[in-house]
């Protein structure tokens, strides 16, 4: 939902989904449409929504990478618990990429029912969001989701500077301008075009005497980094690191800790000076082929098995503080998230906001070869 | 002369009952034409409806965003990565295929070189990228093997990853698409001519001057310009080898439709895309006005 690098061929979906939506209005026993259900409660139940999504049989995600947060497992899991095939869309495309493709493949049978996109994104396309609040919706903190459920924040992380340790120690981000990182220091996309790496340079210029209100500082970071040879123009994925192209890379700590799988010497770091968290947000789409479906992934998502799934893939669910203190969270995998000391911050809106526009006009100047 | 006698030759093959032919061309040429309409036509007025269109309106505003300093620079950095890989691979593709047309018209080499070229020319893209970072990127086999060595291939910085990279990336399929395009213009070349300049006391310098350089001028300045807009067009290879800066047009096009920070200006990609389509118009212009030119000299 992040990635822009490899904007591959979108995967042809929906391989006889025609019947499906066909049966779509006759699967709600309590008569009313799932299209526009507003939560399971309020059209019949739970069991209602499963059977009406399984009549369903499919769901369309787009841009899920696999080994992004644990949404291999979490797929599949799925697919098994309900028998719902999971058609999934553009892995490595962009949350615009998302919203693009509600745009323009509204009302046919590959339509995305449901996104996973970057908040700038979700502030700005609430207008193709349908409603909906999840059971445990009272959980999810009020700060991190629409009153009204048009979105609600799902898992989130901090900024942090992934290195292979046989080669590198990284405890600061100024240690990168030091003539031991030659072309090493990558960041996951273009900063005015990813939200993974805005995040980044965000960093950068927190430690380098910014704030949230002004990303100069990280620019010039990355433009000193640049005239040192420092910088790799190249999207970090996780080829890049397995090859070493990428050695040091700014990423969300969990898209970071997931690298470590195929480079055991792979570690993660959180500058103290520079805690930046951020979230990714959950939507139904207002034209989702497959309504009940989408809502039933939206239940699963946010149950305790969901929600400890991502804590799997070291990403921090929302509901985190809550199933700490009910007890359902899940132990091991919250004491191997990376350890964080410091204050942490997250962009609002209008700072987000600031922060592309800034990178817009100095970004490729700053880095252009 | 000549002139006169092809006119002629027009008049007498010209069938009778004109319109009855005229119309089976027009059948026989519709699928083209759809697919034209569809696939070039379409898109393109699409292009220049987007760069006009605002949220509020036909609008002027997209196409002032031109002139900002990081669009005019990678507009720049487009036409020098196209020109400069043009020109190397003009230069080279033309030696290149002299010495095979020169060679035996049915020789081994002569095909052997054809079928690479062939293949070659059509190399691009992610496979292409990957190919050069697995070769001389900074964890690629002959780097490695030269550090063992005790050598650095990059002394000065990685380049790779560069306007300077990506140039010689392009030089790759730009040298044998050259020897495809260069060919058949040498062939026509006869060898009489250089006899008769032989014949009428000229040397080797004469002949080129005065005789096959004239006669070739217009192909290889056509053959550059087909290069140029293959080079300005390319997307694929770029976005593989360097996504991140906005370093040439087609990725800041790129960007402009898919930014997830609140970047995306998909009516700023259609006026960047106009900008290109107005380039590669000129191009276009300029290489049928060199066709016709060469035709004269070098029919087929």
């Amino acid at each position: 939902m992040n990635r822009t690098a490899a904007r591959g061929t979108r995967l042809a979906l929906g391989m006889g989904a025609m019947a499906v939506i066909a049966a779509c209005g006759s699967t709600s026993s309590s008569g009313a449409s799932w299209s526009t259900a507003t939560s399971a409660s309020a059209n019949g139940g739970m069991s209602a929504l499963v059977s009406a999504a399984k009549a369903e049989g499919q769901l369309n995600v787009i841009a899920l990478p696999l080994n992004w947060a644990n949404y291999g497992t979490i797929i599949k899991d799925f697919e098994a618990k309900y028998g719902i095939k999971v058609n999934q869309a553009n892995p490595q495309g962009s949350s615009q990429d998302e919203v693009n493709a509600v745009k323009s493949e509204a009302g046919t049978s590959n339509a995305p029912d449901v996104l996973d996109i970057g908040m700038a994104v979700a502030w700005a396309n609430t207008s193709l969001f349908a409603p909906y609040k999840v059971a445990e919706w009272s959980d999810i903190p009020a700060d991190q989701k629409d009153a009204g459920g048009l979105w609600y924040q799902d898992y989130g992380g901090y900024m942090s500077i992934g290195y292979d340790s046989s080669k590198y120690t990284v405890t600061s981000v100024s240690d990168l301008l030091t003539s031991a990182f030659k072309s090493a220091v990558a960041l996951n996309g273009d900063p005015t075009e990813a939200n993974a790496a805005l995040n980044g340079v965000m960093m950068a210029s927190l430690a380098n005497g910014g704030t949230l209100s002004n990303i100069g500082p990280g620019v010039s970071f990355f433009k000193q980094l640049n005239a040192d040879g420092n910088f790799v123009p190249v999207t970090a994925t996780a080829a890049t690191i397995d090859n070493g192209t990428t050695p040091v890379v700014f990423d969300w700590d969990y898209l970071n800790s997931a690298s470590v799988v195929n480079l055991p010497s792979w570690k993660v770091f959180v500058p103290s000076d520079a805690v930046l968290g951020g979230y990714y947000a959950q939507a139904i789409t207002k034209t989702a082929p497959h309504p009940a479906a989408a809502r039933l992934w939206e239940e699963y998502l946010y149950s305790a098995t969901g929600q400890n799934l991502w804590l799997q893939g070291g990403a921090r669910p929302v509901e985190m503080s809550a199933m700490q203190a009910n007890g359902t969270l899940n132990q091991t995998y919250a004491a191997a998230l990376p350890a964080v000391s410091g204050d942490p911050v997250t962009l609002d809106e209008s700072q987000a906001a600031a922060a592309a526009s800034y990178l817009a006009s100095n970004w490729s100047a700053a880095v252009g070869s | 002369m000549t002139a006169v006698a092809s006119t002629e030759a027009e008049l007498v093959r010209r069938p009778l009952g004109g319109r009855l032919r005229l119309s089976s061309t027009w059948l026989g040429a519709a699928p083209f034409l759809v697919y034209a309409g569809a696939f070039l036509l379409l898109p393109t007025v699409l292009v220049a409806v987007g760069a006009f269109s605002g949220t509020h309106g036909p609008t002027f505003s997209n196409l002032a965003q031109l002139s900002q300093p990081y669009i005019v620079s990678a507009f720049v950095n487009s036409l020098v990565l196209s020109a400069v890989s043009a020109s190397i691979g003009a230069v080279v593709g033309a030696v290149l295929a002299y010495a095979v047309a020169t060679g035996s018209p049915d020789g081994i080499m002569r095909r052997l070189v054809t079928a690479l070229c062939g293949v070659l020319s059509q190399f691009g893209g992610v496979t292409l990228a990957f190919a050069f970072i697995a070769t001389i990127g900074t964890e690629g086999f002959i780097v490695i093997w030269l550090r063992q060595h005790g050598i650095d291939f990059y002394p000065n910085g990685v380049w790779l990853f560069s306007l300077t990279g990506l140039t010689l990336i392009y030089t790759y399929f730009q040298i044998p698409l050259m020897v495809i395009v260069f060919m058949p213009a040498l062939d026509g070349v006869r060898p009489q001519w250089r006899e008769a300049t032989e014949t009428l006391g000229g040397a080797t310098w004469h002949y080129w001057r005065h005789v096959a350089g004239p006669l070739l001028l217009p192909a290889f300045l056509g053959a550059w310009l087909l290069l140029f807009a293959n080079a300005f067009s390319a997307y694929a290879t770029a976005a593989a080898l360097l996504d991140i800066g906005g370093v040439i047009v087609p990725l800041q096009i790129s960007r402009a439709l898919s930014s997830e920070v609140g970047l995306d200006q998909a009516n700023l990609a259609a006026a960047l895309a106009l900008g290109m389509v107005v380039v590669v118009a000129v191009i276009t212009v300029g290489y049928s006005w060199l066709q016709r030119r060469s035709a004269r000299w070098l029919p087929r």
